[in-house]
Order: structure tokens, then C-alpha cells, then sequence
């Protein structure tokens, strides 16, 4: 439901808030601790979770996601599966804006219509299609507006302007502006160019859609930075999971609420 | 016209560019830049002057005439791109795309490969012209052909083993469209076959239709007509779609695209991406993929680590869809048989990849008439192959010797 996301980001608005926005891989560690994840971010503190349902073959993704998604698929890990986490979720957390990102291929191979439908029917608010340009999303968004789901088109520092401009006329949910030339990963600073398009990509989407910035993100004063070029919403991906690669269990748990409320504070300018 | 696709960046529904936001410009700055130089005298001439002096266009188009004895039926004919510099067909299009890099100002050239033929295709042509090349191999592939590595390396180009995913082909494809994405400004990414997002098919096609050009002189200066059938191996289908491009709307000439069928189609392990494949998408393209019921590349198999790919070129995909060409798939077992068969009665070792074509090819003359003609693309040289077939051949020979023993 497009209302949720909506509704997400006029209450953080009013609070004077961003949006801490997580990035999970579905089944990485495993299935069953894929939802404990999810809880554990969001009782630190994330607003909004994406729902990676892996790919074999995820261009866009940097080593960390990577392996994440591997992981996952061995422990076999499928759409499906990735769905029923979803409806899990949803139940635990009804007013949860719930993204899926995933690769175009996971949704053709489905049938768009029917795979769409059933992440409707799960409880996912909107999908990110990284593989996914304008130029061929026509089935896509006319599904996405059929069922009211959100779309999420990506943009990068080297868009231009005129494009800028139809990425943004098509997006119904955030536009995702790709922090760097490259692929997602932590990253350990950004450069004068990142918050420049963030300015720039502010200018032209106005009060239409809010925007969020991803790919590379790892700390506190990251967050701050973007934030303070006019973001109003910072997406955390591969940070996340770095946090748990070396640690099970509680211990993981607890460190991902730590991580999730350290990012928070800095949404809120603490 | 079929020769008139693609039409808006798509073979029917076939081809696209699902590509990540970050290349949308670049494809775009391509685009314009092919076809700008696509039509430019000065560029075309230079292409040309390579293609000739260097590589060794034109290649003799050959009547193999003891095999054609051997089996009793139609006249095969071969098309020697074999004989070209590097010993495949891979540097038409490495050094036009080469060419266009340069004129585009990009100095920096990328490429994957998979043991290593378009990578070596690309360091020859990025050495001649003055470039840089790095390529991307996956690790696996990197380990196997060791000897393939050293002579890129000794062509000057840097290689990097890919350790992510099936650590093959593909896997140093998504990699190389990794790299791309992070230096997208100072990189051309020169892909080795008529696959990935718009503009490449249909560039890669145009780079290789050289082939069927001089196929339909030669044959009408030898035979006075046209050939009956043409037959191609197709990995990612350049060779094959740049023998058919020019007798793509000559109705008569029937097309014929042999994948390989690994160890039987039934048993799975194969890389017949059209003849046992489905709708997906993949580096870009929507075509046939191998993939499973969720959407997941599978692994695939073939005695020829060039057609070893789970996808196909879209433009074949369309062609096959249309029925205007034929797909079918030769066994590993069979590309042995073409190749043992083409050594030994014409004294010409070919690439594995094309044995493929030429063993289908030899059924295919049994059935037809005498004085029908088939021309098959004869895509590469085997030295590369000879140790792979001597193994193949022991393995073979010990299982016959144990058979026998009891
Ligand atoms: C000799 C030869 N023939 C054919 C192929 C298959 O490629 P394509 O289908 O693009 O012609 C290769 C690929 O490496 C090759 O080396």
C-alpha cells in the first residue's frame, strides 16, 4: 500500500526526522533468522525495510551483497519463500513500509502480473528494480499502479537533467539516487560530486517524491552529510550486513540494533 | 524486412537494455557514436584496412571435397575463419568495436572472457590500436587455461581471475558490468558476442556479418547460385548471426544454429540456451536463458568452453521464435566426432566450437541432395583444443578397454 509509505513520511517530516531505510538479504544468515533481523532493526530504529530476494546473478551488487545472496540461495532460498518472510513481517508490523529489491529476472520469470500480485497479497508496499531502466518498465508500472504498488527508479550523478526529469514523473514510491559511480558496498567517505546530485536530484523531484540516497553508506557522519544535502531518506545496505558476517545469534542481534540506533540518531540530527 | 531489426533497441520482443541507471548514458553515448561512425568513410576504410592487412579478410571460402566424397551428399563447403589472425572470427568484431572505443576518445577497454578467445581477440586488438586492455575471467577458467592467460598478458593486457558466483563466463560478465558501472566515464566495455543491452547485438552483428557477405560473393563466383543451407555453431551467436545476417530475407537459404548439447539435452548438463531454455532476462537482454523454475541462472556444461553460456544473442531468439532459422544442438560427443572427422579428411583441426556445426552439418549432407550446397562456418582453429580432445579421447578409450575386459 502506497498509504504506508506515504504515511511513513509525513510522520517523520512532522517529527523534523529522515527515514532510516535497511536493506536485509531474505534467508541470509538463514530463513529463520531473516525475520529476527528485521525486528532487531527496526526496534533500533529503521523506519522502512527492503527485502533483498537474491539473484543469481546481481549486477549492481558489490562483494558483501554478493556473498550474502549466495549464501542465501544455497540454503535455498526462493521468491516465494522471500514472500512468506514478507507476510511474516507484515503481520508483526502492520504499518511497516516493506520494499522488495531484486533483479528484474526474478519477476519475468514469475509472470510480472502474478508475482507482483502475490507480493501484494503478501504485504509488500513497492519493489526496486536496480535492472530495471524507464525505458522498458511499461508492464512494470502499469502492473505496479493496478495493484497500488510503489515503484522505486534509481538514479546516478551521471543522469542528466532531461532523463532526471522522466525518472522522476515515473516513480511513485522514493527516487533511489546511487551515492557513487559503482556498485553497492561499504564505502568509507563520499565526495563533493554525491551530495551535489543529491542538491541537484532535490531540485527537480520537489514535494512529488521524497528521496532517498543509497550505495556505500556505513556511518554516523555519512548519514549526516546526506541528510544535510536534502536527502530525506538514507538507505543502508551492505553496513547491515557486514554486521553480521562475523557474529550469530544474540550477539548479532544486539549489534544490529546498536548499529540501526546509532544511524537513527544521526536521521535525526542527534 | 527481417534484415531491418532491431527496431527501437528490440528483436520483436526480444533484446532491450535492463540495465543498471549509472550505464543508461553510456549506452546511450555508444549509440550515437555507432551510428555515427556506422556510416563514416574514414572509420569503415580504417575497419576495412585492418581487416585486410592485419586480421586476413577476405577468408577463402573452401569446398571440402573428401568430405564431401565420405558422405555421399551434398557439397559442404567452409568458410575459413580459422585462418584469420588470433584463428577465430572474434577479431571482426574485437577490432571494430576497438576501433570505435578509440574514436570515442575511451582508452581504457574492458572484457570478459571465457577461456579466453575474445580475451585474447582483445588484447591482439587493443595492442595493434594502441589501447589498454583488462579482462575479466572467472577464476575457475583463469585456473584452466593457464596458457591462455600468459598470452593475453604477453599482448600486454591485464587479466583479473572473477571469484564470485559460478567463477565462469557469465560471472565474468556481471563483472565486467561492475567495472564498467564504477568507471563508466573513462571505460569502453567491448563484449565478445551479439549478447548483452542494446546497442551490442545488433553492433557485434553488424562487425560479424562481414562473414555472410563474402559467404554470397564467393559462393555465386564459385557455384553461380545460392547455397542451400547454412549451418553455424552459437554460443552467444555471433558467428552464427554474422554468417545469416545477409541471407536473413533470402527465403530459400535455410539457417541452421547448433548449440551444444553437453551430455544429452535429457541429462541437463548442457548450454542450449534455445533449444532448452526459457524467456528471462540476463547481462542486459531479454532472450533465452537457462535458468530454473525460480528465475536462477543455472550452471551449464559444454566440451567447448565457447559456447559454455546459459543465454543466447535476442536476436536469435527472435529468429527462432519466427522460425525464420533452425536451432538444434550437438552433443560433446558429436563436436568430437566433426572434429576427428574435418582433421582427418580435409587436414584442417578445428575449434571445438565449431565441430559442433560441422557434425550436424555431415547429417545433414547425408539427407540432402547431391548438388545442394551447404556452407558451414568454420569459426576457429583448434590448437587450442588438441589437449582437451587427446583427454577426452583417453577417457573414452580406457571406458571401451574395461567394456571389453569383462
Ligand atoms: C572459435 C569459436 N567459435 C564460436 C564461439 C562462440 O561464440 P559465438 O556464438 O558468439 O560465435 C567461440 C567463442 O569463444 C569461439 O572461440
Amino acid at each position: 500500500m502506497q498509504n504506508r509509505i506515504a504515511e511513513k513520511f509525513r510522520e517523520l517530516a512532522e517529527k523534523g526526522e529522515s527515514a532510516l531505510i535497511c536493506y536485509v538479504v531474505a534467508g541470509y544468515p538463514d530463513t529463520g533468522t531473516s525475520k529476527q533481523v528485521i525486528n532487531a532493526l527496526v526496534n533500533g530504529g529503521a523506519d522502512i525495510i527492503e527485502v533483498g530476494i537474491p539473484f543469481s546473478d546481481p549486477i549492481a551488487d558489490g562483494p558483501t551483497i554478493q556473498a550474502a545472496s549466495n549464501a542465501a540461495l544455497r540454503k535455498g532460498m526462493t521468491p516465494e519463500k522471500a514472500l512468506h518472510l514478507v507476510s511474516n513481517v507484515r503481520k508483526q508490523h502492520p504499518s511497516l513500509p516493506l520494499f522488495a529489491m531484486t533483479y528484474s529476472n526474478i519477476l519475468v520469470r514469475a509472470g510480472i502480473e502474478k508475482f507482483m500480485s502475490e507480493s501484494k497479497q503478501s504485504g509488500l508496499d513497492g519493489f526496486i528494480l536496480p535492472d530495471m531502466p524507464i525505458e522498458e518498465a511499461d508492464i512494470y508500472s502499469l502492473t505496479a499502479s493496478k495493484l497500488d504498488l510503489a515503484t522505486v527508479f534509481l538514479v546516478s550523478p551521471n543522469t542528466p537533467e532531461a532523463r532526471l526529469r522522466k525518472i522522476v514523473a515515473s516513480t511513485t514510491g522514493f527516487i533511489y539516487v546511487v551515492s557513487v559511480y559503482g556498485i553497492t558496498g561499504a564505502r568509507n567517505s563520499f565526495q563533493k560530486y554525491t551530495l551535489d546530485t543529491i542538491r541537484a536530484v532535490k531540485q527537480v523531484s520537489g514535494a512529488k517524491v521524497p528521496v532517498a540516497v543509497g550505495f556505500g553508506i556505513s556511518t554516523p557522519a555519512h548519514v549526516k552529510s546526506i541528510i544535510a544535502a536534502g536527502a530525506e531518506a538514507v538507505i543502508i545496505g551492505s553496513a547491515v550486513i557486514n554486521k553480521m558476517s562475523d557474529e550469530s545469534g544474540k550477539k548479532m542481534l544486539e549489534d544490529l540494533r546498536n548499529f540501526a540506533r546509532s544511524m537513527k540518531k544521526a536521521c535525526k540530527n542527534e | 524486412m527481417l534484415g531491418s531489426y532491431p527496431i527501437d533497441g528490440k528483436f520483436g520482443k526480444y533484446g532491450g537494455k535492463y540495465i543498471p541507471e549509472t550505464l543508461a548514458p553510456a549506452i546511450e553515448e555508444l549509440e550515437s557514436a555507432y551510428e555515427k561512425y556506422k556510416n563514416d568513410p574514414d572509420f569503415q576504410n580504417e575497419l576495412s584496412y585492418y581487416l585486410t592487412e592485419y586480421a586476413g579478410r577476405p577468408t577463402p571460402l573452401y569446398f571440402a571435397k573428401n568430405l564431401t566424397r565420405h558422405l555421399g551428399g551434398a557439397k559442404i563447403y567452409l568458410k575459413r575463419e580459422d585462418l584469420l589472425h588470433g584463428g577465430a572470427h572474434k577479431i571482426n568484431n574485437t577490432l571494430g568495436q576497438a576501433l570505435l572505443a578509440k574514436k570515442m576518445g575511451k582508452k581504457r577497454i574492458i572484457a570478459e572472457t571465457g577461456a579466453g578467445q575474445h580475451g585474447v581477440g582483445t588484447a591482439i586488438a587493443c595492442a595493434v590500436l594502441g589501447l589498454s586492455a583488462e579482462i575479466f575471467m572467472g577464476a575457475k577458467d583463469f585456473e584452466r587455461q593457464k596458457l591462455n592467460v600468459f598470452r593475453m598478458e604477453l599482448l600486454g593486457a591485464r587479466v583479473y581471475p572473477v571469484k564470485s558466483g559460478s567463477k565462469t563466463l557469465k560471472d565474468a560478465i556481471n563483472e565486467a558490468i561492475r567495472d564498467w558501472i564504477a568507471n563508466v566515464k573513462t571505460t569502453y566495455y567491448l563484449i565478445g558476442s551479439a549478447v548483452g543491452p542494446h546497442p551490442y547485438p545488433m553492433m557485434v552483428r553488424d562487425f560479424q556479418s562481414v562473414i555472410g557477405r563474402e559467404i554470397k560473393q564467393q559462393i555465386w563466383e564459385i557455384e553461380g547460385t545460392m547455397p542451400n543451407a547454412l549451418v553455424a555453431c552459437v554460443g552467444g551467436g555471433s558467428n552464427a548471426i554474422g554468417s545469416f545476417y545477409t541471407f536473413l530475407d533470402n527465403k530459400d537459404v535455410v539457417l541452421y544454429g547448433v548449440e551444444a548439447g553437453g551430455k544429452g539435452i535429457n541429462s541437463g548438463k548442457h548450454s542450449a540456451s534455445l533449444a532448452a531454455g526459457s524467456e528471462g532476462i540476463l547481462h542486459g537482454m531479454f532472450t533465452c536463458i537457462l535458468q530454473d523454475e525460480c528465475g536462477q541462472v543455472v550452471e551449464t556444461h559444454s566440451i567447448s568452453a565457447g559456447l559454455d553460456y546459459p543465454g543466447v544473442g535476442p536476436e536469435h531468439a527472435m529468429l527462432k521464435e519466427l522460425k525464420r532459422a533452425r536451432y538444434a544442438a550437438s552433443t560433446d560427443q558429436e563436436a568430437i566426432e566433426g572434429f576427428l572427422a574435418l582433421s582427418r579428411f580435409e587436414g584442417i583441426i578445428p575449434a571445438l566450437e565449431p565441430s559442433h556445426a560441422i557434425s550436424y552439418a555431415m547429417k545433414l549432407a547425408e539427407e540432402m541432395k547431391k548438388d545442394d550446397i551447404i556452407v558451414v562456418t568454420l569459426s576457429g582453429r583448434g590448437d587450442k583444443d588438441v589437449e582437451i580432445v587427446q583427454d577426452y579421447l583417453n577417457k573414452n578409450n580406457t571406458k571401451k578397454k574395461t567394456k571389453n575386459a569383462k
